[in-house]
């Protein structure tokens, strides 16, 4: 979407003075000292001719793709600031198995869901997930998924 | 680790075990000068030949003995809660192991990347090699990279066990169904050993903790030939 109202300053509304028109918009060029002109320029040609690549959503997955390459193990959690961490292994291994259900029924990629997995495989004891994993097989499991 | 008729502490192998040993100096050294000084007022007391038996009160003295005793408990008490609060502070752990207790030996997961686990039998007295030490050694040791900050999270498969390292300043309770954190770093490379802290059978004095700290390159081999063997 390109920001073609700045190109030009719009008419004054009726009752409005050149004075009070607000600031929101590019000024008038020539009555700039050569510094504001050449910044006036530059953010001009910016918003007119650059265009829009990377969609929110784009940017997102990259974001969460350099988070798992770089991931060295489980960063600290506020939600669980304590010596107690059996909540946190807990939750982590809830929200993976609740992202991967979200996400195939939606049927987008379940990328995003590998951060809770790598978490809860650095938190929980080995034992602990073959048990849930039994458990969620059998359909015994305890948690709400 | 411990020496044969040892009475102080064994030395530190990380900053906050290094603080605990000074904050114990410091507090040893108040209660030895209050009883040196009780003691002796003790034996002036018993020894004086002449008493005022008229003396019924006195102002001055009261009001001394009890703010002196109030200050020396804050100095005693401020850099007991700095360290308390040392220990509590939020770091950035680079390593996650797992110590889980069982009956009767420890089991390490080091599960970041691979999925590598072991267990860690202590070595009977028979069994032992010229120059290792009874009831502490293990055959395999829990070995971390030095001078990086490690998280240990503790846990039991069946009774209540505790995970205890003195030169690192560590004793955590394994209880089972709970997963209890701890974090430390060790400042330089060396073998430190524990024992179990919490009565869980027969074998309670037979299930040792030894740590082995090395410099980085040495850990990833260590993970690469551990991972190969299993």
């Amino acid at each position: 979407m390109r920001n073609e109202a700045h190109a030009e300053p719009p008419a004054p509304v009726h009752g409005r003075t050149e004075a009070s028109h607000t600031e929101a918009r590019v000024r008038d060029t020539h009555s700039l000292s050569e510094e504001q002109h050449s910044f006036t320029v530059r953010y001009k040609s910016h918003l007119e001719l650059e265009p829009r690549t990377a969609t929110k959503e784009v940017k997102m997955a990259e974001d969460i793709k350099t988070k798992l390459e770089n991931y060295r193990t489980a960063p600290f959690d506020a939600r669980f600031p304590n010596q107690n961490q059996t909540r946190n292994c807990w939750s982590n291994y809830l929200d993976y198995h609740r992202c991967q259900k979200a996400l195939e029924a939606k049927g987008e990629d379940t990328l995003p869901c590998q951060w809770y997995k790598r978490v809860y495989t650095s938190l929980c004891p080995i034992s602990w997930v073959q048990k849930w994993d039994d458990q969620r097989a059998e359909g015994t499991f305890p948690g709400k998924i | 680790m411990a020496h044969p008729s040892q009475l102080g502490f064994q030395d530190a192998a990380s900053p906050l075990m290094e603080e605990l040993l000074h904050f114990h100096d410091h507090a040893l050294m108040i209660v030895l000068l209050i009883s040196v000084f009780v003691l002796y007022i003790i034996v002036t007391m018993i020894t004086a030949k002449l008493t005022d038996k008229l003396i019924l009160d006195s102002q001055e003295i009261e009001i001394i003995w009890t703010v002196l005793p109030a200050i020396v408990l804050i100095m005693i008490a401020l850099p007991s809660l700095r360290i308390l609060y040392l220990m509590d502070e939020i770091n950035d752990p680079h390593l996650t192991i797992k110590a889980m207790g069982h009956q009767w030996y420890w089991s390490y997961e080091y599960t970041d990347y691979d999925d590598l686990g072991f267990d860690s039998y202590m070595i009977p007295t028979q069994d032992l090699a010229p120059g290792q030490f009874r009831l502490l050694e293990a055959d395999h040791r829990m070995v971390i990279p030095m001078e990086s900050p490690i998280r240990v999270l503790i846990s039991a498969e069946d009774v209540l066990h505790s995970w205890a390292v003195p030169s690192l300043g560590v004793k955590v309770d394994a209880v089972p169904g709970r997963l209890n954190q701890t974090t430390f770093i060790v400042n330089r490379p060396g073998v430190f050993y524990g024992q179990c802290s919490e009565i869980c059978g027969a074998n309670h004095s037979f299930m040792p903790i030894v740590i082995e700290a090395v410099p980085l390159a040495h850990f990833e081999n260590w993970t690469s030939l551990m991972m190969e063997d299993a």
